[in-house]
């Protein structure tokens, strides 16, 4: 069954949608009915049944009826449980994985993804999977517990430090949907979006080609790879190099200049304070902003760290002025 | 019909039990029933103002999708105090403890409940843990939702020690009320009170009791690990240390859950109440409804796991708590086609209380009805931890307890006060919070079902439509909960005298003096005829010169 | 016991709002037993807690479980044992009218109470000697298997809620032996 994006449902992007749907519609109509049922029957007796100068009391005071008593007990046992079997036949579809899987490893921490794909390779925030094929997501948490959902795929998951959790899902057509922290993580919770970009498989081939995210060939100066890094390591979706505030401060002038602290405290950017703010985002917070930066420790490696610092310096205009000093010497 | 004469003649001169006695001192240290249910009344609608303006304010924030007013770490705890306040300061005490506590009794024919002494230590818990809560709010807040779940409560900062200890305070002030009631309730009836013979109000309050005494001091001990977990890091919740942080959530919800069942039974006992007198008629099917009450008190126990469907518990338990969940609607169905059937050739009119009787078939239909949706497990894995599990719990619990709460404070304001209230005005608030609380609540269905996710500071714009009709849906309702209170506070002074029996109803309270005497009766009273035997006595309704 | 109710109309034991004291003493009953249960409940929590970990480490568990002083262990449950059978005599003391006896069976029980708690102190002052704290205090090294502080984790928070129990039980004995000395019980209550 194919759903497109209806009043309630949003639209249904994986094989699994259309059974979800399925029930989720057959439950509706069959409460519809019982709501329609209550409150008509309500209505009628009220206009029917109010008191009035001509009928000023009860003209009936039955009080039982086995016959009925059996009715409205029987029948909604019946529809209930139609309702368990099949709702749990679906949800034994959503929780049995075939067994041509892929299997890509799903880390949630405060408050970002980590994907971890079977060739060594992995990115931030963005999952990368071929169309029509089924994906196994091993997942785990590094902290607090999170959820993993995605509304078109109708598939979500609680991510528990621990212990593994699974879930799968297989798309059907390419393109990127929406994917959601569920499960109440702290100040970051609702910041902790994400995407998944489904793709032909051979983009995805060429996407792990690409290897590690973010190590650019070498050769290419670290101010390149550098800017690389701010896009692969999804740096882009918080902070922008144009000067605009984000949910975090912009890139563009931080080197070298003074930032106000959340305590009141000021601070010059240098190179160390690049350093702790993306290792240990939470030691030094910009006043204006939530505390929601997740660490980027075990994450990128000192080189990449190197990279990253080297471009955020040449994004600034002091930036000239410290480079000079430094070939000076 | 009636005259001033006659009101003057009832009452005005009696000794009754806000007369009796006076001075601060006959309060604080009453063991009348009905006046504890005053200092009960008091405390735990500022609880309510307190957390209802909480969510007004959170309701402005979500106005727009952005950070607005407030900062991520305020919206947090925001709505943890809001939940927390309403669930256990509010909702779970607001029936039976005010409610329950002035007209149970009276209603079976006691002189007071078993055991008074312990019933006002249950007052002072209740300000002893609410008072800790704003303590707590004071000292650097709680940020954790109001399930507290870990290991993200054992971790954050703010004064959740404190929070958690004033939630287990509260706990014994549940436990010594449903306690009381019980034992009240089996040893207090009057000669000839039958168990069927008993207003359902009765029943409901009872079934309760039972769930009070049996999950309460469960979630006592959770609190306490939790506490210890958090002081001395103990490592039972803790996953660094070989804990497990999910059995957290079992032990949580195998109180919470049948805690929802205390929401629910004691406003489901109003409701039977209600229905049977507004439409001076006799109740349909008396032991369905009973029984059916006593059915969910036991059920509820079964079924905690339903809050866990994608936790990574083992979908062995999945499949029962799932299979279970369905059975314990079952008997709210009953109980809801018996109501709607007693309004079957009845003389209904439709007086404030009647209306919220009415609001609550409309609203807790649809609420009970999506609990359904929630129980069938492939549907609740797409819609958990979204809005429309906000939408479901508001559904059943403002729109189930509290319309029936309203509707008996409405109800027994006339007995309390010896007061009418003003019923155009009345009947407006009714209105205006039945349509203020849909368009608030209902386009959370549909955000929920679109994907959104609960306890988001910010928010996607493709939602920000139907959360701009929230936000204005909660204006509306909170224009009819002010004018609500501005009609029930108008009475207590400026109020028309009310009779003995302003409803024409059959159950004992409305055969004593309104405000009741201190002793409620001056003897053990006898029974003629059973709470709903409309069918054999016709009163007429005494207002005695509420001419509203 | 009842022949009192036909005595007076309200006895001064006898609350307003009973109509008799078979009436007011059943109710305390079940209030009593309702109490009961909800400590059963309490306890079986914790009970719960302790069979999931059990069941989770049962090496483990069995190993620690070893480190638990097996003598002092006996001796208190015979100490608490004992202290249930003086407080029965107590009450059927009391109900005999034998005011001396009750008072010598009710400070018998307080005193077993007392020293059940001092053993069980040195049951903890042991477990402290050799670093056996709860959770993240937790630094012996001599027990085999995973995570062997939640066993004590569990350990104390059981044993220290029921030894809050017999604490507050040693306070409400000792007022009721207060009370008893003070004639405020007889044999018709
Ligand atoms: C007053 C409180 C109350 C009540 C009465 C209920 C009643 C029910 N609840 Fe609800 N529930 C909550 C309060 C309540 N709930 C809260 C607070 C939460 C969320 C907590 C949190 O996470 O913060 C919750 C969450 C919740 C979940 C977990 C959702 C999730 O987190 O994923 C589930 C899942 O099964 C559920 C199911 C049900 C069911 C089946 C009923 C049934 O009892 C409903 C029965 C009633 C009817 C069915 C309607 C009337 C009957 C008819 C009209 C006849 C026809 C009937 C049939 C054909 C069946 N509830
Ligand atoms: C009884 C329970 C109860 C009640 C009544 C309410 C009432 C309301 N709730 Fe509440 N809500 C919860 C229980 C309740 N809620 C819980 C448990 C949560 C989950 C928390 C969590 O996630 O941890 C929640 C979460 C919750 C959210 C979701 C937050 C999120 O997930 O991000 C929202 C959002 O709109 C909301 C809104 C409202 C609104 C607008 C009302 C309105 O109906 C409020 C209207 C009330 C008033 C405006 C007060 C008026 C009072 C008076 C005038 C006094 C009268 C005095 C006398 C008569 C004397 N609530
Ligand atoms: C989820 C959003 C998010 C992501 C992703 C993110 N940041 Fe941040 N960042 C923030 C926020 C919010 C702040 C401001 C609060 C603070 O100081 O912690 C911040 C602050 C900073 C600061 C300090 C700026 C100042 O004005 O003091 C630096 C440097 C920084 N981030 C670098 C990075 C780098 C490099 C990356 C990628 C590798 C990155 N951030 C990814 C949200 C993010
Ligand atoms: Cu991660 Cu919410
Ligand atoms: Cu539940």
């Amino acid at each position: 069954m194919d759903t497109t994006g209806t009043f309630w449902m949003p639209e249904g992007s994986s094989t699994i949608a259309g059974d979800v749907d399925a029930l989720f519609y057959f439950i509706l109509w069959a409460s519809v009915f019982f709501f329609l049922l209550i409150v008509g029957i309500s209505v009628y007796f009220i206009i029917k049944y109010r008191k009035r100068a001509d009928r000023p009391n009860a003209t009936s005071q039955v009080a039982y009826n086995v016959k009925l008593e059996v009715v409205w007990t029987l029948v909604p046992i019946i529809l209930v449980f139609i309702v368990f079997v099949w709702g749990f036949n679906t949800f034994m579809k959503l929780q049995v994985v075939p067994r041509d899987a892929l299997e890509i490893k799903v880390t949630g921490r405060q408050w970002m993804w980590v994907f971890d794909y079977p060739n060594g390779s992995n990115s931030l925030n963005e999952l990368v999977v071929p169309v029509n094929q089924p994906i196994k997501l091993l997942m785990s948490s590094d902290d607090v517990i999170h959820s993993f959902y995605v509304p078109q795929f109708r598939i979500k998951q609680d991510v528990v430090p621990n212990r593994y959790t699974i879930t799968w899902f297989e798309a059907k057509r390419t393109g990127k949907f929406d994917l959601y922290c569920a499960e109440f993580c702290g100040k970051g919770h609702s910041e902790m979006l994400g995407t998944v970009r489904v793709v032909s498989s051979d983009e995805y081939a060429s996407f792990l080609e690409g290897g590690p995210a973010g190590e650019a060939p070498s050769g290419q100066s670290l101010v390149a790879q550098g800017k690389q890094l701010y896009s692969n390591r999804q740096c882009i979706t918080c902070h922008s190099v144009d000067g605009s505030a984000n949910v975090g401060p912009t890139f563009r002038n931080l080197f070298g200049h003074e930032v106000t602290l959340s305590d009141g405290s000021t601070v010059t950017v240098d190179e160390n304070y690049l350093r702790e703010s993306i290792l240990n985002p939470q030691a030094k917070v910009t006043q204006g902003f939530q505390p929601v930066m997740p660490t980027f420790q075990g994450l990128i490696n000192d080189r990449q760290l190197d990279a990253l610092v080297a471009y955020l310096k040449s994004l600034s205009e002091v930036e000239q002025v410290e480079s000079e000093q430094v070939t000076a010497e | 019909m009636s005259t001033e004469t006659l009101s003057t003649a009832h009452g005005e001169n009696k000794v009754n039990y806000l007369n009796a006695a006076h001075g601060i001192k006959s309060w604080l240290l009453t063991k009348d029933h009905k006046r504890i249910a005053i200092l009960y009344l008091w405390s735990i609608m500022l609880m309510f103002l307190f957390g209802g303006l909480l969510a007004l304010f959170l309701r402005l924030e979500l106005l727009g999708p952005g950070p607005d007013l407030i900062q991520a770490k305020t919206y947090n705890q925001l709505f943890t105090l809001h939940g927390a306040i309403m669930i256990f300061m509010f909702i779970i005490p607001s029936v039976p403890a005010i409610l329950g506590n002035f007209a149970l009794p009276i209603q079976i024919g006691a002189k007071d409940v078993a055991f008074p002494r312990l019933n006002l230590a249950s007052w002072y818990f209740y300000i002893i843990g609410s008072g800790l809560a704003v303590y707590a709010i004071l000292a650097g807040s709680v940020d954790t939702g109001w399930t507290f779940y870990t290991p993200y409560s054992t971790q954050t900062t703010g004064a959740v020690i404190t929070m958690v200890f004033a939630i287990f305070i509260l706990g014994f002030s549940s436990i010594f009320t449903g306690l009381n009631f019980i034992a009240t309730i089996h040893k207090l009836r009057a000669p000839g009170i039958t168990w069927y013979k008993m207003p359902l109000f009765v029943w409901g309050i009872y079934a309760t009791g039972i769930i009070q005494v049996l999950a309460t001091p469960v979630l006592g001990i959770t609190l306490v690990l939790l506490i210890l977990e958090r002081a001395f890091g103990i490592g039972i919740f803790d996953p660094a240390m070989g804990g497990d942080p999910v059995l957290f959530q079992h032990f949580f919800w195998f109180y919470s859950h049948p805690a929802v069942y205390i929401m629910i039974l004691p406003g489901m006992g109003i409701i039977s109440e209600l229905v049977s007198t507004f439409s001076h008629r006799k109740i349909f099917g008396f032991k369905p409804i009973a029984y059916s009450s006593i059915a969910i008190a036991f059920l509820s126990f079964g079924v905690w796991g339903h809050h866990m469907f994608v936790s990574g518990q083992s979908q062995y338990a999945t499949l029962i708590f799932s299979f279970l969940t369905f059975l314990v609607a079952i008997p709210s169905g009953v109980k809801m086609f018996n109501w709607v059937s007693t309004m079957y050739k009845g003389a209904i009119t439709f007086e404030t209380p009647m209306l919220f009787t009415l609001s609550f078939f409309f609203t807790f239909a649809i609420g009970g009805l999506t609990g359904i949706f929630l129980g069938a497990t492939a549907v609740d894995v797409h819609v958990t931890d979204t809005y429309f599990v906000v939408a479901h719990f508001h559904y059943v619990m403002m729109g189930g307890t509290i319309m029936a709460f309203f509707g008996g404070l409405y109800y027994w304001w006339p007995k309390i006060w010896g007061r009418m209230y003003n019923e155009a005005w009345g009947q407006a608030s009714a209105l205006l919070v039945f349509v203020g609380f849909n368009f608030t609540f209902f386009p959370m269905f549909i955000m929920g079902t679109q994907g959104m996710p609960r306890r988001y500071f910010l928010y996607p714009e493709k939602y920000q439509i139907l959360q701009v009709l929230s936000t204005g849906g909660s204006w509306i309702l909170g224009l009819g909960l002010l004018i609500m209170a501005a009609v029930l506070l108008h009475a207590i002074k400026w109020g028309k005298k009310a009779g003995k029996n302003p409803w024409g109803a059959l159950t004992l309270e409305w055969m004593v003096d309104s405000p009741p005497a201190p002793h409620n009766f001056e003897q053990i009273p006898t029974i003629e005829f059973g709470p709903y035997d409309h069918d054999k006595v016709l009163v007429e309704p005494d207002r005695a010169g509420a001419v509203t | 016991m009842s022949n009192a109710t036909e005595a007076a109309e309200h006895p001064s034991y006898l609350q307003h709002h009973f109509s008799d004291a078979a009436q007011q003493q059943e109710s305390a009953k079940l209030g009593m037993w309702i109490f009961l249960l909800t400590e059963i409940l309490l306890f079986g929590g914790l009970f719960g807690f302790y069979t999931f970990y059990r069941a989770w480490n049962p090496e483990m568990f069995y190993n620690a479980h070893e480190h638990l002083n097996v003598v002092l262990g006996t001796v208190n449950t015979l100490v608490l044992i004992t202290s249930s059978v003086t407080v029965a005599l107590a009450i059927n003391a009391i109900q005999r009218g034998m005011k001396k006896r009750t008072i010598l069976f009710l400070a018998i029980t307080v005193g077993l109470a007392v020293s059940f708690l001092i053993i069980k102190g040195f049951e903890y002052a042991e477990h402290f000697h050799l670093g056996q704290y709860p959770g993240k205090f937790y630094s012996y090294t001599g027990i085999a298997g995973t995570d062997p502080h939640i066993f004590f984790s569990v350990y104390y928070t059981m044993t220290g809620l029921h030894g809050l129990h017999v604490l507050a039980g040693v306070i409400v004995i000792s007022w009721v032996l207060y009370r008893t000395s003070r004639n405020h019980f007889s044999p018709e209550y």
